[in-house]
């Protein structure tokens, strides 16, 4: 692994005979610094003693680094100028509402009654704590119309789980184990593929290429490939609306087909911030769906977690839903675990679910409530309505409008002059933008995928809009080289993956 | 409704240049049935301050660990957490970036992923660590499901006292997969891995010679499984294992009833192909100038769909961030410290409760919670104690009771509960 080294030196030198620019900052990494005499933590002096671990004590020097508080604080502060956020300006990547974050909800999820109980406190010490996640819950239903809630999945793909194990588990209890295949469209997340092989399913994907929706007859040529009744199908994972921003016209014949063989309605609730408020999923069709918290309702994303992705069902799926659900006996708020809920699929994560995540979601619900929440659907619905208005004429627009809260264009017509969607995701970070979600879905190529959500200004919409037609323009006139440079401005340029993957260097060492 | 900025006249205008005449044209593709009638049946918005009240109102409902002697632990732990680590979390720049996907313009997370990679490939003594996992419980399965990819052999093995926490998740993971089995005992032939948890849920640290010893006759991978991850500060490197992975949350994060918290994965370089999540390498840009990048994505399920090693598209970004925060602040010899600090709070723990009668120690050696033998039914004092403000630790089945003491627990902590724990066996 020689090779490895040297790239690594010869990146590391380069790097230590950099400066600073104006308000463009270096930082090193940790290791590189001198290394400090003394932690930047003033802990007691330990008395010394003798262990009592039973094993020899660690005395090996382990490698961290060492430096002061003043050095740590400036260290990290450099660092996060490098980053774009939210809070910096438009942020339309689609399939992952990137909304405002309410800084009220982190004022409450760091109150000292939420943030430091412990999850196996007795249940008299934290009736405050059940009570909120009973409210969560009690919001939670009454917006997907599915009355069984399950707070415990971790992030979106944990609930994806959640929803696909109870589907699971209920076809098992109900001597339905024959059920082993999974309709889902090419056009979903990946996580809906994944996950129903991490359930032990075998996948059918039905093609939805040409109109980006699944059409009656391609559902109905998967549903009864293998079996005249579709005995052998568990269930379906849709999404919808679609991650072609499309609402699934046919939703309620197709899972009036499915429910008729037997199968469940599994519904990926990543796009529910175009429907929340205004129309309830269990209203067409969904047995089960995960709600990401961390995007209709607000929860920071933190630079890729923590999320938090409950689950919603039908009350015949709600026996077999994951454990602890929060029930209510006596007027006593209690965590219903395996003895009082025996059909359980039981456990998937530690203790109870992400719970100054629920505080989070329960303060942005009872901010907007059922007026400002319906009010959000359509300000997001509007808003990429508007956009895909003002851009269908200078990018390929693959399907007609309306579109939900997302909308897609690709680089169709650019691409023959060598300008394609990568570059366009490049030159808006030179823009000041963070740019739409690029090459998803994989049903076309060269896709973008826009979600304004309702938290931009029109004044803010307009801006991307004309630098979105500047570009288009540019390329018609010509002026195509300088895309392939983008961004020059950011705190790097464009970075090499291909030798990150080839020669993989994953921490820091002192060789 | 505060957070909205559209005006009346913007969406009249927006509506225009689309050319509907109102919203709803715009949902013509739903089915009426599934529309609301009105409103959701639910309050309407409220400002700013009726929400704090209500909320905080719900929060003092809450005994806090701060208001009381403390003792509980069982994978869940009451540290100090520095003002620092609090503050610069909530920058925005941290706060509100989503993932990485775009590198130029998030070198920050992406930096500070790489920083805490190295942190923990060096406390597990692993070659590589990945950017997170949900928790530890989860970490846990998935590395189960690994060493199945990896040995191509279906039985997991569970060598000692696992957090029944972990071994329920690593049921419903591993069990919805054909011909795998969880069995607790030794490895055999058949064996994918052995998890042995240190200190295991009973507080007892291990070492691993047997089971490294065990696992090479058998081909069994070694998996350690660390729910207090302040030990490792004390008790010795788990560098013989395969795979090590646990529970992050005691460096940098509030326990917050459970969540979120900060599972850690890391193992030998020549399973990286094979790990679940996601890994931030080193790279240049096109200046030749050292970058940070998401890599080796082909593992992933948004590259690799049905075929990925995991599901798992998020980590716990803003997890790792803390614990990345707290580490640089401890540094060598504030880790070993503060773990020598949790060790020697326990050790005075145990000997003033062995004082009490009837109380026994339960088991000799630990690290920073054991268990005590009391002479009634361990659950009934816990809730004894309670009302009497005193959060006395986790009830074993029976008379046992788990017992936690860390940097927080102060001699006065320890007075009071072997006042109150002595006037309640009385």
């Amino acid at each position: 692994m020689s090779n490895e080294l040297e790239i690594t030196q010869d990146i590391n030198n380069k790097f230590t005979a950099q400066q600073a620019r104006g308000l463009n900052y270096e930082e090193n990494l940790l290791w590189e610094k001198e290394r400090s005499d003394h932690s930047g933590v003033d802990l007691p002096v330990p008395e010394g003693s003798a262990v009592r671990t039973g094993l020899p004590e660690r005395t090996e020097d382990i490698g961290l680094p060492q430096v002061s508080e003043p050095q740590v604080v400036r260290h990290f502060v450099k660092m996060s100028t490098w980053n774009y956020s939210i809070d910096h300006g438009f942020f339309p990547l689609g399939s992952c509402t990137m909304k405002h974050n309410p800084r009220l909800s982190e004022k409450l999820a760091c109150l000292a009654g939420f943030a430091h109980i412990h999850p196996k406190q007795p249940e008299s010490t934290v009736q405050g704590a059940l009570k909120l996640m009973y409210e969560l819950q009690n919001w939670l239903a009454e917006l997907t119309a599915l009355p069984g809630v399950c707070l415990v999945p971790a992030a979106g793909a944990q609930g994806e789980l959640a929803g696909m194990m109870t589907i699971k588990r209920a076809h098992e209890l109900n001597n339905q184990s024959q059920r082993k295949i999974v309709l889902t469209p090419d056009s979903s997340h990946g996580t809906n593929p994944a996950t129903a092989v991490m359930c032990g399913y075998e996948l059918r994907v039905i093609s939805t290429k040409d109109t980006g929706r699944i059409s009656i007859e391609a559902f109905k040529e998967a549903l009864y490939a293998t079996s005249d009744d579709g005995s052998d199908i568990a269930g379906m994972m849709v999404t919808n609306p679609n991650t072609c921003g499309l609402f699934e016209t046919n939703i309620k014949e197709l899972a009036d087909l499915l429910h008729e063989a037997g199968g469940y309605f599994y519904c990926d609730g990543a796009n529910f911030n175009a429907l929340v408020g205004k129309i309830r999923p269990g209203d067409f069709g969904v047995d089960v769906m995960h709600v990401n918290l961390h995007k209709t309702f607000s929860t920071p994303h933190g630079g890729g977690g923590p999320g938090s992705g409950p689950i919603c069902t039908t009350v015949k799926l709600a026996p077999y839903m994951p454990v602890p659900v929060v029930g209510m006996k006596n007027d006593t708020y209690c965590l219903q675990w395996e003895e009082d809920r025996p059909e359980t699929l039981g456990r998937l994560k530690g203790f109870n679910g992400q719970f100054a995540i629920h505080v989070r979601a329960l303060s942005y619900m009872m901010s907007c409530g059922a007026n400002g929440l319906k009010q959000v659907a359509e300000d997001a619905v509007l808003s990429a309505n508007y956009i895909f208005s003002q851009l269908k004429d200078d990018f390929h627009a693959p399907y007609d409008a309306p579109c939900m809260h997302e909308c897609i264009i690709t680089d169709k017509i650019q691409k023959d002059t060598g300008v394609t969607t990568i570059d366009f995701a490049k030159a808006l970070c030179e823009y000041g933008f963070h740019p739409m979600t690029v090459y998803f879905p994989i049903v076309l190529s060269g896709t973008m995928l826009i979600e304004p959500t309702e938290t931009e200004s029109k004044e803010s919409i307009d801006r991307f809009i004309t630098v979105m037609k500047k570009f288009a323009e540019d390329i018609k006139s010509g002026d195509t080289e300088k895309f392939h440079s983008f961004p020059l401005s950011t705190p790097r340029k464009r970075l090499d993956e291909v030798i990150a993957a080839r020669n993989p260097v994953l921490r820091w060492s002192c060789n | 409704m505060r957070y909205l900025p559209q005006t009346k006249k913007s969406r009249k205008e927006m509506l225009e240049a689309i050319g509907v005449s109102n919203v709803d044209e715009l949902y013509k593709d739903v089915p009426e049935s599934a529309f609301i009638d009105g409103f959701a049946d639910l309050p309407h918005h409220k400002g700013e301050l009726a929400v704090e009240r209500i909320l905080t109102s719900y929060a003092n409902e809450n005994i806090s660990a701060t208001n009381v002697p403390f003792f509980l632990g069982a994978g869940a732990y009451y540290h100090h957490i520095p003002a620092s680590v609090e503050y610069i979390i909530q920058r925005s720049e941290y706060l509100t970036a989503y993932t990485p996907y775009q590198p130029e313009i998030a070198q920050g997370t992406l930096q500070v992923i790489f920083e805490y990679q190295t942190f923990i490939a060096q406390l597990t003594g692993q070659d590589v660590a990945n950017a997170s996992l949900y928790d530890g419980a989860s970490s846990c399965a998935e590395a189960a499901l690994m060493a199945m990819r990896v040995t191509k052999r279906n039985k997991v093995v569970i060598g000692n006292e696992l957090h029944p926490d972990y071994r329920g998740v690593l049921k419903s993971y591993v069990g919805n997969l054909e011909d795998a089995s969880i069995e607790d005992g030794e490895p055999d032939e058949k064996t994918a891995c052995v998890i042995i948890q240190s200190p295991d849920f009973y507080g007892q640290p291990h070492g691993f010679e047997y089971w490294r010893k065990k696992c090479d006759e058998t081909g069994a991978l070694l998996v350690v499984v660390i729910n207090e991850i302040v030990s490792l500060g004390l008790l010795p490197s788990p560098e013989s294992a395969d795979i090590v992975c646990g529970e992050g949350q005691s460096i940098g994060l509030p326990m917050s009833y459970g969540g979120p918290h900060l599972g850690f994965f890391a193992c030998k370089k020549k399973l990286i192909r094979q790990m679940p999540g996601r890994l931030c390498g080193m790279t240049k840009d096109a200046d030749g100038k050292r970058g940070f990048v998401l890599t080796l994505s082909t593992r992933e399920q948004h590259i690799r769909r049905e075929k990925a090693t995991s599901n798992i598209c998020t980590n716990q970004g803003l997890c790792a961030l803390a614990f990345t925060i707290h580490m640089s602040l401890l540094g060598e010899d504030g880790f070993k410290r503060l773990a020598r600090l949790n060790h020697e709070a326990a050790c005075r723990l145990a000997d003033a409760l062995e004082e009490i009668d009837g109380v026994k120690l339960f088991t000799e050696h630990f690290f920073n919670e054991f268990v005590i033998e009391l002479p009634k039914d361990a659950k009934a004092i816990v809730d004894v104690l309670a009302e009497k403000s005193v959060i006395g630790g986790y009830a074993l089945d029976g008379n046992q009771l788990l017992v936690c003491a860390t940097e927080m627990t102060t001699d006065e902590d320890i007075k009071t509960f072997v006042s109150v724990l002595t006037e309640v066996l009385k």
